[in-house]
């Protein structure tokens, strides 16, 4: 039951403060009316009869006596249905394409709910994606959440949008992907670049949007990831399609958690950030999965700025302790040129254990990947022997590593922005490279698969 | 009497106009009754922690203080169950709300209408005190359930029923105690999470937790009774230790909670542990293993009380007489579950916001480790390998700094290892154990009286080759002089042909002590014999060429556990290659 108030006792920042009132519940969706505007806000404090309310859209035009406060008497909900696919909503769901609200199948609590562990189905499936990087050795799984981290100005948007569009499952499936994709506080043109690349793949009609750009209030930012959850939660766990959604920048998320923290008075934990940036972060990455019914899939793709291209950053350190592994760009790689420029020794897929291998992509797939990883992480240390006693001095062996390490970045991590290659091809690539080192270097590989692909 | 909701902040709520609740009392908040746990008295205030999510709770809602202190119910059926952090069966919960976890689900944590065969042990008649055995259940085809008389409990035996089919509802036997109390004693009893379960006295730590991992049982090894802590940041391969060490330490149960950690791992550990088979019992391991999962989207509150859950039922097993084993993944998500409900409370931070009695409360959870002799004076302990996640991987943290203190082994997992996707990637220079010394004797006894000789050596050849790789890394390996070159060698061997272990190779996975040193033997063996070559002016170019590097290299892949004794005829070939050496030098 929606009960409504006339005035405020305070504002402070996006916050107001509301007393004299009663039955109002934690956490309860509200909405403001301020001469014809309607803004909406959430409970997230109550104390006796004083409610502190957050506004999203900001408290411009605020005063104590011209606001109108109704409680709805729920808390903030999102109308789900089929027919979400194809529509563009701001940062709280509300649709900005010009077309009407969207009809109901049922409402639901942006907020959703913990998975139960025995509920889920542990994830198995291999995504084929096309670049070698990825299905080799940080193998993308369905029902995964794997995050790129990545750093200003390195080609982010482009890799997902590569993957988005070449995300299949392997060689002659053709199930493909719904997408929800959603915007926080990225910039209008990275908006505009994917919406351009879905537009040219022609699967406008497979992608809901949701969108809260830069310059668009930063309150609602942290409604925006929750509320494209839960339409992507819909679609997996009820609707059975497999999802596959894009969060970006999970970094301005963050900071408009600081923002309100910090505004509420709380006490700060690392650089700023509220003590609970974990459990907030865990509520988001968490709701990718799989479950028991239905044949749906929920893969989530969070990209992240890592700010000073810092891993170690409260944001990426956190994420990757959530996440099941990351896939990390790094800044020289894209100064040599190399695209996609993901480092490969601190990325990793936790699930790629369970989903390659026999029966699944090829028997060898494991065993490469280990002996690239390992190999390359040579590689690093013989380069900086390098460039203390110069290329010329190195042994015969150290010599061989530094071609390898060449050929590894020039002909397997780099591949063009269209380039689609099937698995056995980047396996094949693989083992081309592993051709430059000696045999008695290959100290990961059994005996059996040397013999079939490496002589 | 109850009182009502006065303010509502995340999990922690006020009441202000009821002032007889008890500290630690365990309340039902609101009308769907959610668990909370009364956690600190003010004047004019009392505030609470809420187990479940908060959303939708108002002023005005009830609190019903239940008088009992956060306690869980002990009794058959707990074992190869995976549970919530305040010990409600996943499944049950599963059963009642679907998918996703919804609120106020009221279950117990054990199936009180399940029927157990009973087998009573205890006489009408005769004098029984706490802890003492009244009966057995097979809780599974692998472990014996003692149903104890429950702490506090002694006294005489005024009626008992025969062996047959009871219920935790039904009532196995009656005692009167000194002041002519009757108790009323069932399969099942309660627990207060946070009160250690008493002993008669502490025993010293005489033997090792065998893991089959070589890095930890050789190098680095825990003592059963004991406290090791696994640092490590996000990929280094914290839960992949753990998970080996629940699928193969000789413990005979295993309690793993994941305290804050990913749902799909928690769903893989329960698939996975009820495939494998236990090769000491045949039986799948599930069935000596309790899973206690709260993910990191699972309420903040009952993450910290998951800890003192799982260390509850070890203690509960122990008391019977078990080894028990404890893995809390991670031990870092615990303490961050006490800073966010410490900023909450609006208490004053120390280091990093953390609260000031983070170092106290992890003593007090570590210190519950031990090797013990119990009520019943059967003999029993609790190990604890705890996790840590430190922030941004920086080991002077304050969880890793404190946790260092009360745990002897140090298990250091190293980024750069990860990288190079060596696993375990336990770093030899920066970890320690300090239960060497306890378990000498028993090395002695059952390995070998070398066994701790040969460690030190190898440890010696791996501190020699780490300060060697620093000249490496300025002027390349080829100016070294050969003696340093083959130390270089054998320290590969070592970190490649035995340190590193690969957990997904049927033979590696797993490797007996037997083998264990065998290998260690064998190495040194041949670090011996190629150095008397090098020290007779032979070049190590020559020695190196040699098969037998390679081979022993690869003993981890090639021979099995029940074939160690096979590893013995190295040493004859490594004395054949010796002689062919000098011979050619000849």
């Amino acid at each position: 039951m929606a009960v409504e108030y006339l005035g405020l006792a305070e504002i402070n920042g996006s916050f107001v403060i509301l007393e004299g009132v009663e039955g109002v519940a934690f956490e309860e969706a509200v909405t403001f009316k301020v001469g014809d505007k309607i803004k909406q806000g959430q409970v997230v404090m109550i104390y006796a009869d004083r409610a502190v309310i957050q506004v999203f859209e900001g408290t411009e035009e605020f005063s104590l006596d011209n606001t109108n406060t109704k409680f709805l008497g729920k808390p903030m909900e999102i109308r789900l249905s089929s027919e979400l696919l194809g529509r563009v909503f701001d940062g709280i769901g509300r649709p900005i394409d010009g077309l009407p609200p969207v009809f109901a199948e049922r409402v639901a609590d942006i907020n959703g709910k913990p998975i139960n562990p025995v509920s889920r189905v542990y994830p198995r499936d291999f995504i084929q994606t096309g670049i070698s990087a990825i299905d080799g050795l940080t193998t993308l799984i369905r029902g995964q959440k794997l995050p790129i981290f990545t750093g200003n100005g390195l080609p982010n948007d482009k890799l997902a949008a590569q993957i988005v569009n070449q995300a299949s499952l392997g060689e002659g499936r053709s199930e493909k992907f719904v997408i929800v994709f959603a915007a926080m506080g990225i910039k209008h043109d990275a908006a505009e670049f994917f919406k351009g690349t879905f537009e040219e793949n022609g699967v406008m009609d497979k992608v809901v949007i949701f969108l809260n750009l830069a310059g668009d209030p930063v309150m609602e930012r942290i409604i925006t990831p929750k509320a494209a959850l839960t339409v992507s939660e819909y679609l997996a766990y009820e609707k059975n399609m497999h999802v596959l959604t894009i969060l970006t920048d999970m970094t301005a998320y963050a900071e408009a958690l600081r923002e309100i923290s910090s505004a509420k008075g709380e006490i700060p934990g690392r650089k700023g950030y509220p003590g609970y940036l974990y459990s907030e972060l865990a509520s988001i990455y968490e709701r990718a999965g799989i479950v028991k019914e239905g044949g749906g899939s929920h893969t989530l793709l969070p990209i992240l700025t890592m700010p000073n291209d810092d891993i170690t950053h409260p944001i990426p350190d956190l994420t990757g302790y959530i996440t099941e592994g990351q896939i990390v760009l790094d800044r020289s790689l894209h100064l040599k040129g190399i695209y996609p420029p993901i480092s490969i020794l601190p990325s990793l897929s936790r699930l790629m254990k369970d989903g390659v291998g026999e029966g699944y992509t090829r028997g060898d797939h494991p065993d490469l990947a280990y002996q690239l990883f390992s190999s390359y992480a040579r590689v690093n240390d013989i380069r900086a022997l390098a460039t203390v006693i110069g290329e010329e001095e190195l042994s015969e062996i150290d010599k061989k590593y530094m071609k390898f390490g060449r050929a590894f970045e020039e002909r397997f991590l780099n591949q063009g922005v269209f380039e689609n290659r099937q698995i056995t091809e980047t396996l094949k690539l693989g083992w081309e490279i592993l051709r430059e080192l000696p045999e008695s270097e290959l100290d990961r590989v059994s005996d059996e698969h040397l013999r079939k692909y490496y002589s | 009497m109850s009182g009502t909701i006065s303010g509502v902040n995340g999990s922690v709520i006020t009441v202000k106009d009821y002032r007889s609740f008890v500290m630690g009392e365990m309340v039902n908040v609101g009308t769907e009754n959610l668990i909370g746990e009364v956690i600190r008295i003010d004047i004019d205030k009392t505030l609470i922690q809420v187990f479940e999510n908060t959303a939708g709770l108002k002023c005005g809602e009830t609190i019903k203080p239940t008088g009992k202190p956060l306690a869980i119910t002990l009794g058959p059926g707990i074992i190869g169950n995976i549970f919530d952090g305040i010990l409600r069966p996943l499944k049950a919960i599963e059963d009642q709300s679907g998918i996703f976890i919804s609120r106020g689900i009221n279950t117990s944590s054990i199936d009180m209408d399940k029927k157990w065969f009973v087998k009573i042990m205890a006489v009408k008649g005769f004098y029984i005190t706490e802890g003492a055995v009244i009966g057995e259940v097979s809780e599974n085809e692998t472990i014996i359930h003692k149903i104890m008389l429950p702490v506090g409990i002694s006294g005489k035996i005024i009626s008992v029923k025969d062996s047959g089919e009871y219920s935790a509802k039904d009532i196995l036997a009656v005692i009167e105690d000194s002041s002519g109390t009757r108790h009323e004693i069932t399969l099942a009893q309660r627990w207060s999470i946070r009160v250690p379960r008493p002993i008669l006295a502490r025993k010293s730590i005489h033997k090792p937790l065998i893991t089959g991992q070589r890095v930890l049982d050789t190098m680095f090894p825990i003592a059963k009774g004991g406290a090791a802590a696994v640092p490590g940041g996000f990929g280094t391969g914290k839960t992949m230790t753990q998970h080996q060490l629940a699928k193969w330490s000789d413990a005979d149960i295993i309690v793993y909670i994941g305290c804050g950690e990913r749902g799909n791992e928690m769903t893989g550990a329960l698939e996975e542990f009820s495939a494998l088979i236990d090769p000491r019992s045949g039986r799948p391991l599930m069935e000596r293993t309790v899973l206690i999962a709260n993910t990191s989207n699972m309420p903040v509150a009952a993450r910290e009380a998951s800890i003192y859950t799982g260390i509850t039922i070890a203690e509960y097993y122990r008391d019977m007489g078990y080894d028990v084993a404890l893995m809390a993944d991670s031990t870092s998500r615990w303490a961050e579950a006490l800073r966010e409900l410490s900023g909450r409370l609006e208490e004053l931070p120390a280091e990093e916001g953390f609260p000031a009695y983070l170092t106290s409360r992890l003593a007090s959870f570590y210190e519950r480790a031990g090797c013990v002799r119990n009520l019943n004076e059967t003999e029993g302990s609790v190990t604890i390998i705890g996790a840590v996640s430190p922030q941004g991987g920086d080991f002077s943290e304050p969880v890793t700094g404190n946790t260092k203190r009360f745990v002897k082994a140090f298990w250091a997992l190293d980024k750069n290892l990860a990288y190079g996707r060596h696993f375990p990637a336990i770093n030899w220079l920066t970890s320690y154990s300090e239960y060497l010394d306890d378990l000498a004797l028993w090395y002695a006894e059952y390995v070998s009286k070398d066994f701790l000789e040969n460690r030190e050596q190898l440890m010696k050849i791996l501190n020699q080759e780490a300060e060697l790789m620093e000249i490496v890394k300025l002027i390349g390996a080829d100016v070294l002089p050969d003696n340093q070159k083959l130390i270089l060698e054998i320290g590969k061997l070592i970190r490649i042909g035995f340190a590193q272990q690969n957990a997904y190779h049927l033979l590696d996975t797993y490797t007996n002590f037997e083998k264990q040193f065998k290998m260690v033997e064998t190495i040194l063996y041949l670090y011996k014999k190629s150095k008397s070559l090098v020290d007779k002016n032979i070049p190590i170019s020559i020695i190196l060429q040699e098969h037998i590097f390679v081979e022993i290299l690869s003993v981890k892949y090639n021979i099995s556990n029940e074939e160690a004794y096979k590893i013995d005829e190295f040493k004859v070939q490594i004395d054949e290659f010796y002689i062919k050496i000098l011979k050619e030098a000849a």
